[in-house]
């Protein structure tokens, strides 16, 4: 097979992949105000995710840097055109990352409070993002001649690509329920088994129009059709099981309709990488935007034998932190106030 | 300002805040675990407590240093897509790399660091360390890959028909000679930083507490880091003067105009005198007004070649020859100044080499005065702690001011012996469709963000700094019910 179709699909298991493990951390992150109500609690929310959320964000880094290897005219134009969003990302990243890690660092209920707060904005502006994102891939966007993103800020904002936007915040809002409702006890749990439940019938409605409305109107391929389908399936099964209760199976179902989520986009995009709607002969497309036969086979080995190292040891570390955690877990704060003893 | 300088301007305030960051991290993480692997080796109580006390210091610059390394990696195809068509066939490939192999250690296993206290058993908890330490060390490796790609490309070949440079050899690119050198001048670096951070605070803590009561328990702590900080630092600055000196030999025969003009030389000289203080146009744009106060005679020949009366290029010679090589007019038809900016390479040059002599005389100071067993109680040589403290931290930046500055008005300086089509103006790696008003709003916006975490940071290092070397608490007893116990440590 073509290697640059092999890497095309490498950077859907990628994606995939971050879209499934930092999902989760941005819903723990935005749901904190509602499954918790005092700081106790919150921490309980916080470190659920606290082992694993860095090492889940490096799922991104691995994404940017394999299109920019892979496909750097995609890296090129998509960065540059996608300019605003990603500007918008990135600050929420920052913050996000100092947050986590400074909130607990001084014992002050304004120090805490305000980096919770820079912890819940910093989840939701993200989550709406990528969806943002996606979602202008799939229904193309206007490119010149110079493979250029030939539009502005305000064009990225058509309502399919809203509808995006609120798809992956359901998603990752019924994501971090489910998370939630496996990794903590007591009222954190019941609250988020609470809202597992909704969010996942929102998620169904949400992306099941946003798909229906995608696979019509801008896909490439009919077998898409197949994609959607198990995205529906994982979708409802994610909230059988969240009225049985069984959250590992309703975590699991999930992320099966994460990744056929991620499938039916990239499949609508086949053979392109990037449609330009204003003149098809413009867009990026696989031939095209990829990398050199040469490099694509470096970079393969380099994923084929690295890839299964990072799995075993991310699973090892869920399995280390497998522990559910409840009020009782969270030790005193350390007494460090920035006033001097 | 055009979105050309405004997305330098940007590069350069990301770039260089974020490398205020890393050296500590990959320095630190090292020295950590070394205290940790002392520890567990020897079961001295010390090496706990300075394992505790500089792992928090190394976790709270690691958050913000993360942070912004996000930023480093998107900022190519944001502002630097023409770049990114240009390069990527290569630059992608050492990225990519870092994510996979180094960054994914890095932070998986940090997790595990900072939770799996009385989680993990002992060694497999240090090894947890270590692992992080090599992660953070090998991402070094990538990234200095694929910059010294930029100073030095090889392996690629220009391809007329896709109007990019493409890779013909992945083993040239990470065996490049330039990345050989420039590698374990910054590993040097990253540890001169981190010894010094080490040595410097708990110099500071050792004079203070021996000021109040010479027989303070915590005394024998403190000296032991003064003195394993002040071993990093000799052994880390001799790495960086042996390496910065084969740098700068090979960078004489790679980038000969950016050395050049690093040493102020104008006019071509046999032998060429190196200049202790020349003094011109502040702008930097002026050739003839340097004037030279102070040389020694034939030193920079003996430095560049290890001949004292070889002939050194000067920066007008050099602009010539360049012109003839490389085209005289751009595409608009302006002259190439091929001359980087003087006043800020000479500068840049100079003061990254002398402000690493702090760590020198601190290193020198701590393993006289605590010689035999003694204790340092000077308060003066906690002053000099203190000044040596951020010295390293800005002669790093300086390095890569100079570094970069220094190649311009190249983004990938032609490689004299390479494939001669192989090489990018700046100017051409600019994104063409972002405009001067966004990139302005975005630096804007990243400066200030990162000013504010800045202050955070600092206060938060300041503070678990003078909060001192915890003590340490019993271990949790092994056979209590592993179910109800709290977590070792949460957010």
């Amino acid at each position: 097979m073509d290697l640059a179709i092999v890497w095309f699909i490498l950077l859907a298991v990628l994606w995939t992949g971050y879209l499934v493990l930092e999902g989760f951390d941005f819903g723990v992150g935005m749901l904190m105000p509602f499954v918790a109500k005092n700081d106790k609690e919150r921490r309980v929310a916080l470190n659920t995710i606290g082992p694993v959320w860095d090492g889940n964000e490096v799922w991104l880094l691995t994404a940017g840097g394999a299109t920019f290897a892979a496909f750097p005219e995609w890296y090129a134009t998509m960065f540059s055109g996608f300019y605003i969003p990603l500007f918008l990302i990135l600050l929420a990243l920052i913050v996000r990352a100092v947050a986590i890690e400074y909130r607990g660092k001084i014992n002050s209920d304004v120090w805490r409070r305000r980096w919770d707060l820079a912890i819940i904005i910093s989840a939701w502006i993200p989550s709406i993002l990528w969806g943002v994102a996606f979602a202008n891939l799939v229904r193309g966007v206007n490119l010149d001649e110079n493979h250029q993103y030939a539009g502005t800020f305000f064009d990225l904002l058509t309502p399919f690509a809203l509808l995006g936007g609120v798809v992956t915040l359901l998603l990752f809002l019924s994501h971090g329920a489910i998370f939630l409702s496996l990794k903590s006890d007591g009222v954190v749990r019941e609250r988020s088994e609470a809202l597992a439940r909704k969010f996942s019938l929102f998620a169904i409605v949400a992306a099941g129009v946003w798909a229906v409305w995608g696979q019509l109107a801008f896909s490439n391929n009919t077998w898409t059709w197949a994609a959607v389908a198990v995205a529906a399936v994982g979708l409802v099964a994610t909230w059988v099981a969240t009225g049985l209760k069984r959250y590992g199976w309703a975590f699991l179902f999930n992320a099966v309709a994460v990744a056929a989520a991620v499938t039916f986009i990239f499949g609508a995009l086949y053979p392109e990488v990037m449609p330009a709607i204003n003149n098809p002969a413009n867009s990026l497309t696989i031939a095209n935007a990829s990398s050199t036969e040469y490099t694509l086979t470096v970079m393969t080995w380099v994923a084929v034998i690295f890839t299964p190292v990072v799995l075993a040891y991310q699973a090892w570390t869920y399995w280390v932190f497998r522990k559910r955690i409840h009020v009782d877990h969270i030790p005193e704060h350390s007494s460090l106030t920035f006033t001097k003893a | 300002m055009e979105a050309l300088e405004l997305a330098r301007w940007q590069f350069g305030i990301t770039t260089v805040y974020h490398f205020i960051l890393v050296p500590l991290t990959i320095g630190l993480s090292v020295l950590v675990a070394i205290m940790q692997t002392a520890w567990v080796r020897t079961g001295n109580e010390k090496w706990l407590r300075l394992t505790k006390f500089y792992g928090k210091l190394l976790l709270i610059n690691f958050a913000l240093g993360v942070a912004t390394g996000i930023v480093q990696e998107f900022q190519f195809g944001m502002n630097w897509s023409e770049y990114s068509r240009y390069v990527g066939d290569i630059f992608g490939a050492p990225l990519a790399m870092e994510a996979l192999i180094a960054f994914f250690l890095e932070s998986t296993f940090l997790g595990l660091w900072i939770f799996g206290w009385d989680r993990l058993p002992k060694k497999v908890h240090l090894a947890t360390l270590w692992l992080f330490a090599i992660g953070s060390t090998l991402s070094a490796y990538f990234i200095i890959a694929a910059n010294s790609w930029m100073q030095h490309p090889v392996g690629a070949e220009f391809n007329p028909e896709t109007g990019r440079a493409e890779m013909n050899d992945i083993f040239a690119v990470l065996t490049n000679n330039t990345t050989l050198l420039a590698y374990p001048h910054v590993i040097a670096t990253a540890f001169l930083v981190a010894g010094t951070f080490v040595g410097g605070i708990a110099v500071y803590w050792m004079v203070r507490k021996a000021r109040v009561n010479r027989d303070d328990a915590d005394i024998p702590v403190y000296r032991t880091a003064a003195r394993f900080g002040a071993w990093v630092m000799i052994l880390a600055g001799a790495a960086v003067i042996v390496t910065g000196d084969l740098q700068a030999k090979l960078m004489f025969e790679q980038q000969p105009i950016k050395m050049a003009a690093a040493e102020g030389l104008i006019e071509t000289a046999q032998p060429a005198p190196f200049s202790l203080l020349s003094i011109g146009n502040l702008a930097g744009n002026d050739p003839e007004s340097v004037r030279h106060l102070i040389e020694i005679p034939g030193l920079l020949s003996y430095m560049a070649t290890g001949d004292w009366d070889a002939e050194i290029k000067g920066i007008n010679d050099l602009q010539e020859i360049y012109a003839e090589r490389y085209g005289a007019t751009d595409s608009a038809g302006n002259p190439i100044e091929y001359r980087p900016n003087l006043a800020i390479t000479y500068w840049s040059f100079r003061l990254m080499i002398g402000l690493a002599v702090f760590s020198a005389a601190l290193a020198l100071a701590v393993l006289w005065f605590t010689r035999k067993g003694r204790v340092a109680d000077q308060p003066w040589l906690r002053k000099l702690a203190l000044i040596a403290l951020p010295m390293p931290y800005l002669a790093a930046s300086f390095g890569w001011i100079f570094t970069e500055m220094g190649r311009q008005p190249f983004v990938v300086a032609p490689n004299p012996t390479g494939s001669d089509q192989v090489f990018l103006m700046t100017q051409y790696g600019v994104s063409e469709t972002v405009s001067a008003g966004v990139v302005l709003s975005s630096m804007v916006i990243f400066t200030l963000v990162y000013a504010v975490l800045g202050v955070f940071w600092f206060r938060l290092i300041q503070r678990y700094a003078v909060e001192g070397a915890p003590q340490v608490e019993p271990a949790p007893d092994p056979d209590a019910d592993d179910a109800s116990r709290p977590l070792s440590f949460a957010y």
